[in-house]
């Protein structure tokens, strides 16, 4: 080794990099992918500004900064790297604002946001060691805390008066003893119905997905899952009694459900990795959803369907381990 | 007609750059001054000397020789004087011991009697490979003749030949097939007859339409040879990969090609093969992309082993200002250089500089679990969670979860968005398992 080679050329030599193999990487970061699901949520908002007007802006805007300020000052506080430019906090918050009903409280949604960062992320460890969906822990304080805020529905800007300010699943669940109203297909699609800001609008939330699917930010097999499992589910309740429960197509139409189908149960952290674990997830998402609001006291069952199942997701890691390539069974 | 392309589950679509050097004839280079022959240029034991220090040589002579099984020996791939056999820099980045021997342009060749293999035996054939030295060129550098002979009791019945040259910017496998297309039908032929073997299946990715076509129609005397189009899509020439979108078969974890039935040979090796049977050239050159964005003159070259990587990115016009990364192999699998004294050895496919603009050297982050990992590992490993494992220390566990089935395409690597150094963890618990399984086999 210490012999010099005298035959060999001079090459200029520039400052060279010795990392290992792969030499290439996608242009993909976590970053990116974080702001593109900030824009795809924007339809959304849009469609709640329209129905419920424009103080759902501020709601709006209240949450996303409660989720900042919290993570900013958690990290600061930790002395750990400030996070707030990796879009996730900003992506909590603004779903937690899309996720309560119009017209909220802004001291109570500051503090659901508060409360979906400290207790739903940073409590963990910060984004990608927390098992809940965080903007989900958020409403879920929201609701038990202050039940009745979370349950006013303002009417729908456009509302004719033949619909009320009641949301789909409410009207038809918690009829004064007259029978279930079944609210019109088309207005569920559009949104032109109460509901939360963000929710009412299948037709905004879709056009979102859509830009999540195509750049494969979301995996699509969640909410096929989730909704191949209210077809099942829901369509045979529907079938054994169609008088008293509505059409499957409904229910994927009425509350949460494509909002939490495509924004929530798709969340990378809280879902499964394995793409047999993300159908069972989602079955069990839709067949939760389906249990508690056919049979249970609540309207709703998407945000508790997902919080659980989220507590499932190391389990069905664990037993969804993809066969090897080459392996038997 | 419409074919339907033929492929595996997983992978990714890195981009392709083959435009840098695909419409480029191969072009051979001058000879080096002096040239730098590793003695060990594959796994198994490295050869053992068979000149020192003043010894004249031949082109093509013998100048190393092979021991053990899976052992190869080495020609002079040029005439010349032996300066000196020391240690110094190698491709693997471990220096290794070379033969150093001073080129004289007008010094003697010494190649072998052509083969009349149409007339001879499985074993003359066989032989002549296992004495020219021809080991496979995808990479491993495995001694051919090892792969021709397999143990008795198994029947071949498939020769898979990788021209997928699936790696972004490698066009040497390309242009072999457009420039020696008879050359590697016949090549093809005598491995066939070799290892007795009824049946060949030509794997090419549908981005190389013009070495479909030719290859097809060079291909079309022999119904025993067929041309297989295969998604474009990495790693499709993974050994594994490429017998299952070719045979529809699956090499078991821990298992050889040989166990179902096949036996892989490169396009290169293919050539190898035709070259020392019909010629009688021994493996003493090597044809490699010179190619990205940091290097002046992106070429084909046909190159004499033991020329040093110098050499040949001066002959290409020297690294641009922009160069920050120089790997020996494709980008996917290569591996990064740092001493530009290592030589040129046999299984050399390219050497590919890459400037700042085609590398990403974006900060890690933590995992978010996204899955996407799982989604391109084409061997269908939990990439994210045997490098957690192997971060915790948890060897067992990652033994159990496959680490060592790993093939490190870097696929996973490649995609996932936390830019976590997977690949590299997995590399690392790989080593860490073998060590422990080696404790346990000898206790």
């Amino acid at each position: 080794m210490s012999e010099t080679v005298t035959t060999t050329p001079e090459v200029k030599k520039p400052e060279l990099k010795l990392t290992s193999s792969p030499h290439l990487h996608s242009t993909w970061s976590t970053q990116k992918a974080m702001w593109i699901v900030v824009i795809s949520i924007l339809p959304a908002l849009i469609s709640g500004v329209l129905f419920f007007g424009l103080y759902q802006l501020i709601v709006v805007f209240v949450s996303i900064a409660g989720a900042v300020l919290t993570e900013y000052a958690i990290k600061y506080f930790r002395n750990q790297r400030i996070t707030i430019t990796d879009g996730s906090a900003v992506i909590t918050g603004l779903l937690l604002g899309l996720i309560v009903p119009p017209n909220f409280s802004l001291v109570l949604v500051f503090l659901g946001s508060v409360v979906s960062i400290a207790i739903g992320k940073e409590v963990f460890g910060g984004l990608g060691y927390n098992i809940f969906n965080p903007a989900l822990v958020g409403r879920a304080f929201l609701q038990a805390a202050f039940p009745v805020a979370m349950t006013t529905w303002s009417k729908p800007e456009f509302a004719p008066d033949a619909i009320t300010s009641a949301t789909p699943l409410s009207a038809w669940k918690f009829v004064d003893g007259g029978e279930p109203f079944f609210t019109a297909t088309e207005n569920l699609f559009y949104g032109n119905i109460g509901g939360s800001i963000g929710e009412t609008s299948a037709l905004a939330i879709l056009l979102g997905g859509a830009l999540l699917f195509v750049l494969k930010i979301a995996n699509w097999r969640v909410p096929a899952a989730m909704v191949v499992g209210m077809l099942v589910f829901g369509g045979i309740f529907h079938l054994l009694n169609p008088e008293n429960y509505p059409t499957p197509v409904d229910q994927i139409f009425m509350g949460g459900f494509l909002f939490g189908a495509i924004f929530m149960a798709t969340d990378w952290v809280s879902s499964p990795v394995t793409n047999k674990g993300m159908y069972i997830y989602g079955l069990g998402i839709a067949l939760i959803i389906v249990m508690i609001r056919l049979f249970g006291g609540l309207p709703e069952g998407v945000m508790y369907a997902i919080l659980l199942m989220n507590g499932f997701v190391p389990l069905i890691n664990r037993y969804t381990r993809p066969v090897i390539f080459g392996e038997e069974k | 007609m419409f074919q339907k392309l033929l492929t595996f589950v997983g992978g990714i679509h890195p981009g392709e750059n083959k435009n840098f050097t695909e419409n480029l004839e191969i072009e051979e280079m001058p000879l080096p001054k002096s040239v730098y022959i590793p003695l060990s240029q594959h796994i198994g034991k490295p050869a053992t000397a068979l000149v020192k220090k003043g010894s004249i040589v031949k082109e093509g002579e013998v100048i190393a020789t092979a021991e053990g099984f899976i052992s190869s020996p080495i020609h002079s791939p040029v005439a010349g004087t032996v300066l000196k056999i020391t240690t110094g820099a190698n491709l693997s980045g471990v220096p290794k011991e070379y033969i150093e021997i001073q080129v004289n342009p007008e010094g003697e060749k010494v190649f072998m009697e052509p083969v009349d293999w149409q007339n001879n035996d499985k074993k003359t054939i066989i032989n002549r490979i296992k004495e020219a030295g021809i080991v496979g060129q995808g990479g491993a550098a495995f001694p051919t003749f090892v792969k021709l002979s397999p143990p008795p009791g198994k029947t071949i019945d498939y020769l898979v030949i990788n021209g997928a040259e699936c790696e972004p910017y490698l066009t040497r496998d390309y242009r072999l097939m457009l420039e020696r297309t008879s050359d590697l039908i016949e090549g093809i032929r005598i491995l066939m007859k070799a290892a007795g073997v009824p049946k060949a299946i030509i794997g090419i990715e549908n981005n190389k339409p013009l070495a479909i076509q030719k290859v097809t129609e060079a291909a079309k005397a022999y119904p025993e040879i067929q041309v297989a189009t295969l998604k474009t899509k990495y790693p499709q020439g993974a050994e594994k990969m490429l017998i299952f979108a070719g045979t529809g078969r699956k090499v078991p974890p821990g298992k050889l090609p040989l166990d179902v039935g096949v036996i892989v040979q490169n396009i290169g090796t293919s050539l190898s093969v035709y070259d020392a049977v019909v010629k009688g050239i021994p493996s003493i050159t090597s044809v490699m992309t010179v190619t990205g964005k940091g290097i002046t003159t992106p070429k084909n070259l046909l190159v004499r082993v033991g020329t040093q990587l110098a050499e040949v990115i001066n002959y290409c016009g020297g690294l641009k200002p922009e160069a920050v990364k120089v790997i020996s192999g494709g980008p996917m699998m290569g591996i990064a250089q740092y001493d530009f004294n290592a030589p040129v050895m046999k299984a050399s496919s390219g050497l590919l500089v890459l400037a700042s603009s085609e590398i990403n050297e974006a900060v890690e982050t933590p995992c978010l679990r996204c899955g996407k990992c799982v989604e391109v590992c084409p061997l269908n490993l939990l990439p994210t969670r045997l490098a957690k494992l192997t971060q915790m220390g948890k060897f067992e566990d990652a033994e159990e979860y496959g680490v060592t089935v790993c093939m490190e395409c870097g696929s996973c690597a490649y995609e996932c968005p936390a830019n976590i150094p997977l690949v590299q963890w997995i590399k690392l618990g790989k080593k860490e398992v073998s060590k422990i399984q080696r404790a346990r086999k000898s206790s």
